[in-house]
C-alpha cells in the first residue's frame, strides 16, 4: 500500500470526520443544548442520584418536589433504564436545600432508609478552574512532547507530525463527545490523556523506523515512509487490538460510570491506531516538502 | 548449567510476586491487591472541598482549620477521612464508605461559632470560652428538653458575670454561624459561668452540637465549592465490574499472544505476569489511591507493556528472515527495538508527570498509576524478556519457527 500516494484521501477522511463533529456541535449549540454535553465537573451544577426503589412516574411524582424544593424548573431528570433509580440533575444548589429536598422526596415515597446513591455538586467557580486546568495540562504536556521528539529526532517535524497527529485525535475524540453526547467530566480528561499517550507512543514507533532507514534505504521519502510503516503494520495492529481488547471488555463489563469512560477510549485506541499509520507520517511528508528555498 | 538456574530463579520471581500480589505478606496482607487503597468513585464515599470565606487566610489558620476537620471527623467516628489542604484556601476532605454524603457535608462545613450577643449586637462571649459543654436533657420549663449544657473558662465566667450583670431583663442572643439558636431572657447574674443553651434540637443535634462547641470553631467560614458522594454499593459494582473485566482482558491477551508469537509468547506471558503482579504490589506499597482513571492508566500500561513486547518479536523476525542464527537475531532485535520503546515510553511518561504535577484528585490517581505502570512496564519487557530469551536460546530451544521466523 502506498500511504503517500493516497495520503489526500485519508486527510479528507480526518477532516470530514472532524468537520462533521463541529456541525454537530453547532446543531447542538443552535438547539440549545450546549455544544457537547458538559458535566457538572465543568459547568457546574448538583447531580443527586437516588434509588427510589419503587415505580414512580418522572413527570408527576418527581418534577414537582424539584421544582419546589430544588427551586430549578429547568432540572434534567432522567430515570436509569430497568431500575427504580432517578437522575437529578440542575443548577448549583446547596447542601441545605439538597438534605431538605431529599427528605421531602423520601416523605413522598414513604422510605426511611438512605435513599442517595451518588450525589456531586460544582459551583460554577470551580469548575471554571478545571477547564482551565484541563486545557493547561494538554497544552503544555503537548509541548513538552514536542520537545523532547524534537530533541531525540534531531528534526522538529517530526515532533510537529506527531503533535498533529495528537490533536487529530483530540479531535476524533471530540467526535465521539459531540455526536452521542457523552458527558464531559472529569473521566474525560482521563480518557483524553490515556488516548494522547497512546497516539504519541504509536506514532514514535513508527517514526524511529524512519529515523532508521533513512540511514540504511538510500531512497526518496516516499518509498522510506512506505518501508517503515509496512515495517512496523503488524506491530500497530498487534497492538491496538490487545489494547482494544482490554477496553472493549471495560465497555461491555463496566456500569454506567465505566461504560462512559470506555466508549471514547475505544474510539481513540482505534482513532490513535489509525492517525500513526495514515496521518503522523503523511503529514511529516508534506511538512518535508515545503522546503524553504 | 546457568540457563537453567536463570530460569529458575526469573520463575521463582514470578512466582513470589503473584503470591504476595494475591496473599499478601502477614495478617495485614500487607503489599496484596486488598491492601490497594480504593478511591471514592471505586468504594463509595465522600470527596468535599472547601473553600475559606475570607482573602487570603494565613497559613496558621489553614492548618488550625484542618486540625479542627479532623477531630470533628474523629467524634463522628469517620476514622477513615483524610483532610489536605489545597492551594491557599482550599481544603479536601475524603471520607470513604460513607453512606449518606449530604450529613457528612452538614456536619463537617459547620463553622461552630458561637457568640453571645447584647439587643444590640455587641459580642459578650465567644464559644472559645467554653470549657466543656454536654448534650443532655433538661427540664426548661417547657417539660425535659434536649439542651447544651456549657461550663466557661474564668475568663468566660468573668464575661458571662458582667454581661448578665448589665442586661437583666433583657435577651442574650446566642448565635451560631450567625444564625440565632436561642434568645433567653436574663433573670439573674450568673456568677458560675454555668448556663444551658436551650433551642429547637433534637436529642442528637444537642449532643452533636455540644461536640463541635467544644471542639472549637473554624478560624474562618467554609464554603463547599465541589462535594461528590457516591453510595458504597455504586462504587464496588464499578471496581467489581473493571476488575472482571481487567482479568478476563488480561487473560485474553495471554492467550493472543502465545498464539501469535508462540515460544516468544511464553516469554511474553510470563513477562506480562510479573508486570502485572508487580504493578499490584506496587500500588500498594507506595499507598496511593487506585481510581476508576487510574485503571485506565494500568490498561494504558498493559497496552504499552504489551506493545514493547511485540516490538521486540517483530524486530527478532525480521533479523531471522535474513538468516541470522537465532541467537544473533534475540541480541541484534533487542537492540534495535531499543530506541523506540524508550522514546514512546519516555513522552508517555512526559504526559504523566505533567499530569501529576498539575492535577489534583483523580487525575493525579490517573497519572501515578500510569507513570508507575511505564517505569515498570519498561523494565519487564527490556530486562525480564530479554533475559528469558536468551535462556530459551540457551536451553537449547533454537529452531528459529519457535521465535516467529
Amino acid at each position: 500500500m502506498n500511504y503517500i500516494k493516497s495520503r489526500k484521501i485519508f486527510f479528507i477522511f480526518s477532516v470530514t470526520l472532524i468537520l462533521i463533529s463541529f456541525i454537530m456541535m453547532g446543531i447542538n449549540h443552535a438547539n440549545g443544548d450546549g455544544i457537547l454535553n458538559f458535566g457538572i465537573e465543568f459547568s457546574g451544577g448538583s447531580v443527586i442520584h437516588l434509588n427510589i426503589g419503587q415505580a414512580f412516574n418522572i413527570e408527576d411524582d418527581i418534577r414537582p418536589i424539584v421544582e419546589q424544593y430544588l427551586e430549578d424548573s429547568s432540572a434534567v431528570i432522567q430515570l436509569v433504564p430497568d431500575t427504580y433509580e432517578v437522575i437529578i440533575t440542575t443548577k448549583t444548589v446547596d447542601n441545605t436545600i439538597r438534605t431538605n429536598f431529599v427528605g421531602q422526596i423520601k416523605e413522598y415515597f414513604n422510605v426511611d432508609e438512605n435513599i442517595i446513591l451518588a450525589e456531586d455538586s460544582v459551583s460554577p467557580t470551580i469548575s471554571s478552574e478545571t477547564q482551565l486546568s484541563a486545557i493547561y495540562a494538554v497544552v503544555l504536556g503537548s509541548v513538552l512532547m514536542l520537545i523532547y521528539i524534537w530533541i531525540r529526532f534531531s528534526d522538529i517535524k517530526f515532533g510537529a507530525s506527531a503533535v498533529v497527529a495528537l490533536i487529530h485525535d483530540v479531535f476524533i475524540m471530540l467526535f465521539v463527545y459531540a455526536v452521542f453526547r457523552v458527558p464531559i467530566n472529569n473521566s474525560f480528561i482521563a480518557a483524553i490523556l490515556t488516548i494522547i499517550g497512546y497516539s504519541i507512543n504509536d506514532t514514535i514507533i513508527v517514526f524511529d523506523r524512519i529515523r532508521e532507514n533513512k540511514k540504511m534505504i538510500f531512497g526518496d521519502d516516499e518509498t522510506i515512509i512506505n518501508t517503515s510503516i509496512n515495517q512496523t503494520l503488524t506491530r500497530s495492529i498487534s497492538t491496538s487490538i490487545t489494547t482494544l481488547i482490554m477496553v472493549s471488555l471495560l465497555y461491555a463489563l463496566g456500569t454506567s460510570s465505566v461504560k462512559e469512560f470506555a466508549f471514547p477510549l475505544v474510539i481513540g485506541v482505534i482513532s490513535g491506531t489509525y492517525s500513526s499509520i495514515f496521518i503522523a507520517s503523511p503529514v511529516w511528508y508534506q511538512m518535508r516538502k515545503i522546503k524553504l528555498t | 548449567m546457568k540457563a537453567i538456574l536463570n530460569m529458575v530463579a526469573i520463575l521463582c520471581v514470578i512466582v513470589i510476586s503473584a503470591y504476595l500480589a494475591y496473599y499478601g505478606f502477614g495478617s495485614d496482607k500487607l503489599l496484596s491487591y486488598s491492601n490497594i487503597r480504593l478511591g471514592l468513585d471505586l468504594q463509595g464515599g465522600v470527596n468535599i472541598v472547601y473553600e475559606a470565606e475570607t482573602d487570603n487566610p494565613s497559613a496558621e489558620d489553614m492548618s488550625a482549620a484542618v486540625a479542627m476537620i479532623q477531630i470533628r471527623l474523629d467524634k463522628e467516628n469517620y476514622t477513615e477521612a483524610e483532610v489536605s489542604i489545597e492551594g491557599t484556601n482550599r481544603i479536601r476532605v475524603n471520607i470513604p464508605g460513607v453512606e449518606d454524603p449530604q450529613e457528612a457535608i452538614s456536619s463537617i462545613g459547620a463553622t461552630a461559632l458561637l457568640t453571645f450577643e447584647d439587643e444590640s449586637g455587641n459580642v459578650v462571649l465567644e464559644g472559645k470560652h467554653i470549657e466543656k459543654a454536654t448534650g443532655q436533657l433538661a427540664d426548661t420549663g417547657l417539660g425535659n428538653q434536649p439542651v447544651v449544657s456549657i461550663k466557661l473558662d474564668n475568663e468566660g465566667t468573668q464575661l458571662f458575670k458582667t454581661a448578665t450583670e448589665n442586661n437583666i431583663g433583657k435577651p442574650i442572643i446566642i448565635k451560631l454561624d450567625g444564625e440565632i439558636i436561642s434568645a433567653p431572657i436574663v433573670n439573674d447574674v450568673i456568677r458560675n459561668g454555668e448556663s444551658m443553651i436551650s433551642g429547637s434540637f433534637t436529642d442528637a443535634e444537642a449532643k452533636q452540637l455540644a461536640s463541635r462547641i467544644e471542639a472549637g470553631s473554624l478560624p474562618f467560614a467554609l464554603t463547599p465549592i465541589s462535594s461528590s458522594g457516591v453510595g458504597a454499593k455504586l462504587g464496588m459494582d464499578a471496581f467489581n465490574a473493571s476488575l472482571r473485566a481487567g482479568i478476563i482482558g488480561f487473560v485474553t491477551i495471554l492467550i493472543y499472544m502465545l498464539i501469535i508469537y508462540r515460544v516468544s509468547g511464553i516469554a511474553a506471558d510470563l513477562a506480562l505476569t510479573l508486570y502485572v503482579t508487580l504493578i499490584i504490589i506496587t500500588l500498594s506499597l507506595i499507598e496511593s489511591t487506585l481510581t476508576l482513571p487510574g485503571i485506565a492508566g494500568i490498561i494504558l500500561s498493559i497496552g504499552m507493556a504489551v506493545d514493547a513486547n511485540v516490538i521486540i518479536f517483530t524486530r527478532i523476525k525480521e533479523e531471522l528472515s535474513v538468516n541470522k542464527s537465532v541467537r544473533s537475531a534475540v541480541d541484534k532485535g533487542f537492540n534495535k527495538a531499543l530506541s523506540g520503546i524508550v522514546d514512546g515510553n519516555i513522552t508517555t511518561l512526559i504526559a504523566s508527570l505533567v499530569l501529576y504535577l498539575l492535577g489534583t484528585g483523580i487525575i493525579k490517581s490517573f497519572a501515578t498509576t500510569l507513570g508507575i505502570g511505564i517505569l515498570l512496564s519498561m523494565f519487564t519487557a527490556l530486562v525480564i524478556t530479554r533475559i528469558l530469551l536468551k535462556t530459551f536460546v540457551a536451553l537449547g530451544i533454537k529452531n528459529p519457527k519457535a521465535y516467529g521466523g
